[in-house]
């Protein structure tokens, strides 16, 4: 995928983001604001704003019937797999012709239909169901990989260590991809993050591991691209670091001034649309073409957002249906 | 053959009759810890029947995603206490799957986690938490009593789209049966193992077989017990329980589980609500199991307790 791609992908998760951040004020109450009911998008609403590169990067290199699975910010991979942002943001919005049929919001977003096994509200739980889905294509014989995004945060957790271990054992086809956003909720991870970090735990499991810059959709690409390649022909994982920076809060209404101000301005600066952006400009593309784009995208998302308000409720109903089949119709 | 040995052999047709079945879990190549998958890799392999390593999060996590690309992961646990270690993966990954993605995907996976005191295991390997999981919208908890309840709904279990949660019983595993491999029985039918006039007593799993020998105690004294197994806990046979309860007037459930949030308060008050019968509870005591035999038999429903609980109840009926 060309610059231009790549980056009219990260215009398309900016917008996207930049749309439900906007309709999600007063959504939740948390960080010393209260709800209100007239919120289109409800709960807490987590923003890959400023990480864009990392999902354009590499999801611009797994085919449709590749899986993917996410984490709780996860608007960028399900974009960046093919995901519709109409259907995406109407599932933000809670209405029926959502996703998920309204039934998970922002936190549980997925598009089975492109692969995109969904987001998840728990860290670190997508890696041992990514590998799992791995170990299945596996024994099917299918030529298909998984890619496993996951945080920083999540190398914490259990299941990363469990996970990564059993894709090395079983020799598995995935792709790890930590999104280092260098900030675990509200706490800096360095500050509660033991050893070398991500990449020395995969190598301790015997695992190859590569670092990007995470806001050099090119570096992320090009390396993407090989890695995607090799885990493909080999059916062996491989972890890719990318290191990136959350420009926004935690959560959407979090406005992160738990952050010094300097480190904020500076990472403005340095943000993955604003990068791509001058190499565009560098190569010769026009600045009218660029901003023709951008307006563009943000166009479609104003369209997304309309109709997403427009649509309708999922019926009440609907909460009973997709439980279980074995004593469906027994709630009580 | 065993209760153990049924299982196996269901599972073993099922895998004939279903590619996409495999089990996983650690030391299944052997046979499993109690034998519950004997033979099984010799005739499957080690693609089918996977040995992992001690990872429940990882195991319960990998049968998730192994579902939603389309197989159908046997699962073992080992004892229901170590799936406390994959709870995570079980109740809000397993169980809300289907419902949280607008029933984009299916996860068909069999939890096997046996449950019950195996004597001397103390604490940790001894536990029956089988509330905690008819408490999650989404699981089927099916807890079989006999070699053919086993035979028969472990491969009921595996044509379910969704996921099941099998409590097997570690007191069970020798238990020998006949077994009509051409069986077949929907979850959710309890099982009568006799009829009687003046008291419904609802049980499951290996509490079955101390209740039918209380029963044969009671009988001798002229009391008349209608001994109900429920098989499977969500769903569980209301029609079968709620009928009988309404005709004896008096409920007593009888489970291995510490009695305070046990099922059989849920049973009890369901029952209750809809029939207005009298109602009553026997499980363990709110204590961690001991080690030491004194300690462990303080957990342990015994025959007699539940004798002499059935003629109290009895009696105070007459007296009432």
């Amino acid at each position: 995928m060309d610059l231009l791609s790549l980056y009219e992908v990260m215009l398309r998760i900016r917008a996207f983001e930049n749309a439900a951040e906007r309709a999600s004020q007063g959504g939740v109450q948390a960080f010393g604001q209260s709800a209100t009911s007239a919120a289109y998008v409800r709960g807490p609403l987590h923003l890959s704003t400023g990480q864009e590169a990392v999902a354009a990067g590499v999801c611009a290199h797994l085919q449709m019937a590749d899986l993917l699975t996410s984490t709780h910010r996860g608007h960028g991979h399900t974009l960046a797999k093919g995901a519709d942002p109409t259907k995406m943001m109407c599932e933000l919005f809670g209405k029926a012709n959502g996703t998920n049929g309204g039934k998970g919001g922002s936190m549980h977003i997925a598009d089975f239909e492109v692969g995109m096994l969904g987001a998840n509200g728990v860290v670190g739980a997508g890696i041992t169901i990514a590998v799992g889905a791995a170990h299945a294509l596996k024994l099917q014989k299918k030529k298909q990989i998984v890619a496993c995004f996951f945080g920083d945060g999540a190398i914490n957790r259990g299941p990363f260590l469990e996970g990564l271990n059993w894709a090395q054992v079983f020799q598995l086809p995935v792709l790890f991809v930590c999104e280092d956003n260098r900030i675990s909720a509200t706490t800096v991870s360095a500050s509660v993050t033991g050893g070398g970090g991500v990449s020395s735990r995969a190598q301790s499991l015997g695992m190859a591991s590569t670092q990007v810059d995470g806001n050099d959709v090119l570096d992320v690409s090009n390396h993407a691209k090989a890695l995607i390649d090799k885990v493909r022909a080999t059916s062996q994982p491989h972890l890719l670091h990318a290191v990136t920076y959350r420009l926004k809060g935690h959560v959407s209404v979090d406005k992160a001034l738990y952050r010094p101000a300097d480190e904020l301005s500076k990472a403005w600066e340095k943000e993955p649309l604003r990068f791509a952006k001058g190499l565009l400009l560098e190569r010769g593309h026009a600045a009218t073409e660029l901003d023709a784009l951008e307006a563009q995208v943000n166009h479609q998302l104003e369209v997304a957002t309309q109709c997403a308000r427009d649509a309708q409720w999922p019926l009440a109903e609907a909460a009973f249906s997709d439980v279980a089949d074995c004593a469906e119709g027994v709630w009580f | 053959m065993t209760y153990a040995q049924a299982a196996a052999h269901s599972l073993s047709l099922s895998m004939d009759k279903d590619d996409a079945i495999v089990a996983l879990g650690e030391d299944l190549g052997r046979g499993g810890v109690f034998g519950q998958y004997q033979g099984l890799r010799d005739k499957f392999g080690p693609d089918r029947v996977i040995d992992t390593p001690i990872s429940e999060a990882g195991i319960a996590g990998a049968a998730v995603g192994m579902a939603l690309a389309g197989m159908r992961p046997v699962v073992e646990m080992r004892v229901i206490d170590f799936a406390l270690c994959a709870i995570d993966e079980i109740v809000n990954q397993a169980a809300k799957n289907r419902y949280m993605f607008g029933g984009q995907g299916r996860v068909p996976v069999l939890f096997r986690m046996p449950i019950g005191l195996w004597s001397g295991s103390a604490a940790q390997h001894s536990q029956s938490l089988e509330s905690w999981f008819t408490h999650v919208p989404g699981l089927t908890v099916i807890a079989p009593a006999t070699a053919q309840d086993n035979f028969d709904l472990f491969q009921a279990a595996l044509t379910l789209p969704d996921p099941v949660l099998y409590l097997e019983h570690k007191e069970l595993w020798s238990l020998q049966g006949e077994v009509d491999t051409q069986n077949t029985l929907a979850i959710g039918k309890a099982r009568c193992l006799q009829h009687g006039e003046h008291l419904t007593l609802v049980t499951w799993s290996a509490a079955v077989h101390r209740c039918l020998s209380a029963c044969a105690q009671v009988a001798q004294q002229g009391v008349s017990v209608e001994l109900i197994d429920l098989r499977s806990l969500w769903p569980w046979d209301k029609d079968m329980v709620y009928r009988s309860a309404a005709r004896t007037g008096q409920l007593l459930v009888v489970h291995d589980a510490v009695q305070v949030s046990g099922f059989g308060a849920e049973v009890a008050a369901s029952t209750a609500q809809v029939t207005g019968c009298r109602i009553h509870r026997l499980g363990a005591p709110r204590i961690p199991v001991g080690y030491s035999p004194p300690l462990e038999d303080q957990t342990r429903i015994s025959v007699d307790t539940i004798a002499q609980t059935i003629l109290q109840l009895v009696g105070e009926a007459h007296v009432a």
